[in-house]
């Protein structure tokens, strides 16, 4: 496949980790976080771990947004089906997040709830049109890729006077999240999360561009590099991260040059504008309320936010006591450390939220990492 | 008393209208309806010799052997797809499960749940079509049901197929026989079925030239079975994939495999549609693939035998 395959190639891969083994100096580590769930999901898949050489750590990020919604969040979209009786549209993979009290999305459907699974914001306004004399919810989650289509889709029912549409806004924001994990006690005074630079989510910054990320390469004097999701993508930007840390350096560089630029998209960003602010506060799973991490619908679009049609309390909700979900988010554990890891907790029958979607650390570690050279030998051993 | 007594004139009953008429309740009660029902569409459709004895039941001789069983109901949404529909692929499928085995399937039974307001027109198309699938396999249907449902309380119609076959002399298949150094052979491209199904998923639509390739698999496994009769395990990979079917065959027999991704042949046309839906060509269904795992010296002889069936032209070997 075009354009596809050539970022695949299996001997470009060697040879580029080759060049990451000839330049890895042996007396020292590199501890790298994938912020982006999808790299993840890449660095599991194409088996990326077992090319390089052990100096290399990748530490997973909380860039996975099922896996950051909290059970709260979830709690009050079940509530919008059953109770208020909306048909709630939701995107597949948020259907099976564990909600309170052993139920989800999927379960609250099977009970009879009117939960329908949606592609995109412009699936749910179809419903919304063709179903005039029912509440129709969209319930909105993701970060920076997600958040123009849903800002789209609420301009657009504004100019049709979709009265029976509205959405529950949970688009979080990437740069926020980052810069929570960086002023962790875990990473700033415990030091139990060595981390030493991040691979940025190329997707976010086609949106975004690649400039937000400069505060923190300078105020935290961490490297970051934007990264595309092909396996190549992420070699090369490991290989640049060891460069920049090889010769202390902390910049912002760009991998994904074929569609990021420093700007980013200023007409997405001055739709998400138009129809979003800053929340001061939001709940993240694993890494607690976070000071400006989401945005929620302005003032101009109330008559469309549904936290605000339905009147929503948000709840707090701990996770269950045995899921380690949380500190996988904070990059504090891996998800073998965890007791129901495989066990009680399987891509079929999640417990916690990071084995729910394909991004989830846990979830791309079911599914790819046990079978790795390492966890063979370590078997074996 | 008349010498000549005038025959027992019979009520008139209008035709089924095959054109613009609908299921009803009726036609799942019992009565009149159903027997209209049986006798106008699904008897002329099926027509064999079982079907006219018009019993409850199929009378049946015992065959010689190890007879072999299976059964699968079919959901499919949308009915009518490229390449086929929910009637062709009631019987390739079952076909396919029976054949698997090695065995040579013998008959077949259908049962029908249908809502009620359904197209007539639509149903007689998906009899027809099963029954010129039956036909075309060889394999007889010999018994059926019809239940009707209420309005939105079924999608359509879904049909259940039971096949039995029977398993020549010294034929072994079983997915625990996978051996360590085993060959795994796949007999074509992959994913088509599938990606052509999604293509016309509602919110989905994407237009594609794939079509399913659901097919009745027994002729080209009988092909490979003789060619091959020490092939350890046959399986045909619909649902979940190559992925999961591989995968329940290293638990059911404990051992590890390896394949290698370039020589697992996949179209261009699907692996772009996976790409853009983000799906794994590996875990998309099939109805017309068969994956057979043989001791290596076997494999030379399995792979013409393959390749010399219409189904199998395109069959590539991986090491294991």
């Amino acid at each position: 496949m075009k354009y596809v395959d050539e970022f695949r190639d299996g001997k470009v891969a060697r040879t580029l980790a080759g060049t990451i083994a000839d330049e890895v100096r042996p007396d020292r580590r590199y501890h790298l976080m994938e912020f982006c769930g999808g790299h993840t999901h890449a660095i599991s898949r194409y088996g990326l771990r077992d090319l390089l050489p052990p100096g290399i750590r990748f530490i997973h990020g909380p860039g996975c947004p099922v896996c950051v919604l909290p059970i709260g969040r979830i709690d009050s979209a079940i509530e919008l089906a059953r109770d208020h009786g909306v048909i709630l549209c939701s995107y597949g993979d948020t259907m099976r997040v564990p909600a309170s009290g052993r139920t989800s999305l999927l379960r609250a459907k099977a009970e009879g709830a009117d939960i329908r699974m949606v592609y995109s914001s412009a699936d749910a306004l179809k419903i919304a049109r063709e179903n005039p004399d029912r509440e129709v919810v969209f319930f909105a989650i993701g970060f920076e890729t997600t958040t123009p289509p849903t800002a789209v889709a609420l301009r657009q029912a504004r100019a049709e006077g979709l009265q029976n549409f509205s959405v529950f806004a949970n688009h979080v924001l990437t740069p926020s999240a980052i810069q929570n994990i960086l002023e962790s006690p875990e990473v700033r005074e415990l030091g139990t999360v060595p981390l030493d630079g991040f691979i940025g989510p190329s997707h976010v910054s086609t949106i975004i561009g690649s400039q937000p990320y400069e505060f923190f390469a300078e105020e935290f004097q961490k490297p970051v590099v934007i990264a595309g999701f092909e396996p190549l993508d992420v070699l090369q930007s490991v290989l640049m991260l060891v460069r920049q840390l090889n010769d202390g350096r902390a910049e912002v560089e760009n991998q994904f040059s074929r569609a990021v630029t420093r700007e980013g998209n200023l007409k997405a960003q001055g739709l998400v504008a138009e129809v979003f602010e800053l929340r001061d506060r939001f709940e993240w799973r694993g890494l607690g309320e976070v000071p400006y991490s989401a945005l929620r619908i302005r003032e101009t679009f109330r008559d469309f936010d549904a936290e605000v049609r339905f009147d929503l309390p948000y709840r707090s909700v701990p996770d269950h006591k045995a899921c380690e979900c949380g500190a996988i988010l904070r990059g504090v554990k891996q998800p073998q450390d965890c007791k129901v890891f495989g066990t009680v907790c399987t891509p079929d029958n999640p417990l916690g939220s990071c084995m729910v979607s394909a991004e989830g650390a846990c979830a791309a570690h079911y599914t790819y990492g046990q079978f790795t050279k390492d966890s063979a030998v370590a078997e074996a051993s | 008393m008349s010498e000549n007594p005038k025959p027992v004139k019979r009520g008139y009953i209008r035709p089924l209208d095959l054109k613009h008429g609908k299921i009803e309740l009726s036609h799942g009660g019992g009565g009149r309806a159903m027997s209209q029902l049986i006798d106008e569409l699904f008897q002329p459709a099926f027509d064999n010799p079982y079907l006219r004895q018009a019993n409850d039941q199929a009378l049946l001789t015992r065959p010689d052997g190890r007879i072999v069983m299976a059964t699968d109901s079919h959901v499919v949404s949308p009915l009518f797809f490229p390449g086929g529909d929910i009637g062709s692929l009631a019987v390739h499928g079952t076909l396919n499960d029976v054949a698997t085995s090695g065995a040579r399937p013998l008959w077949l039974s259908a049962g029908f749940i249908l809502e009620e307001g359904f197209p007539l027109a639509d149903l007689k198309r998906i009899v027809d079509s099963m029954a010129a699938a039956a036909r075309a396999a060889g394999v007889p249907v010999v018994t059926g049901d019809t239940k009707v449902v209420e309005r939105g309380k079924g999608d359509g119609v879904f049909i259940n197929t039971t096949g039995v076959g029977v398993v020549p002399e010294g034929i072994e298949i079983s997915g625990d026989r996978a051996r360590p150094g085993d060959r795994i052979l796949v007999s074509g491209f992959l994913g088509d079925h599938g990606v052509a199904i999604m293509s016309l998923r509602e919110n989905l639509s994407f237009s594609t030239t794939i079509e399913s390739d659901s097919a009745a698999l027994h002729e080209l496994i009988a092909a490979m079975v003789e060619a091959a009769p020490e092939t350890h395990c046959l399986r045909d990979p619909t649902r979940g994939g190559l992925a999961s079917t591989l995968n329940e065959i290293a638990r059911q027999a404990g051992v590890g495999m390896i394949i290698r991704e370039d020589d697992i042949p996949v179209r261009e046309e699907v692996d772009a549609a996976c790409e853009l839906l983000g799906l794994d060509p590996l875990y998309v269904a099939n109805e017309g693939k068969v994956v057979a795992i043989c001791p290596p010296e076997s494999a030379d002889a399995l792979l013409a035998a393959m390749r010399s069936h219409p189904l199998g032209a395109t069959p590539r070997s991986s090491a294991k």
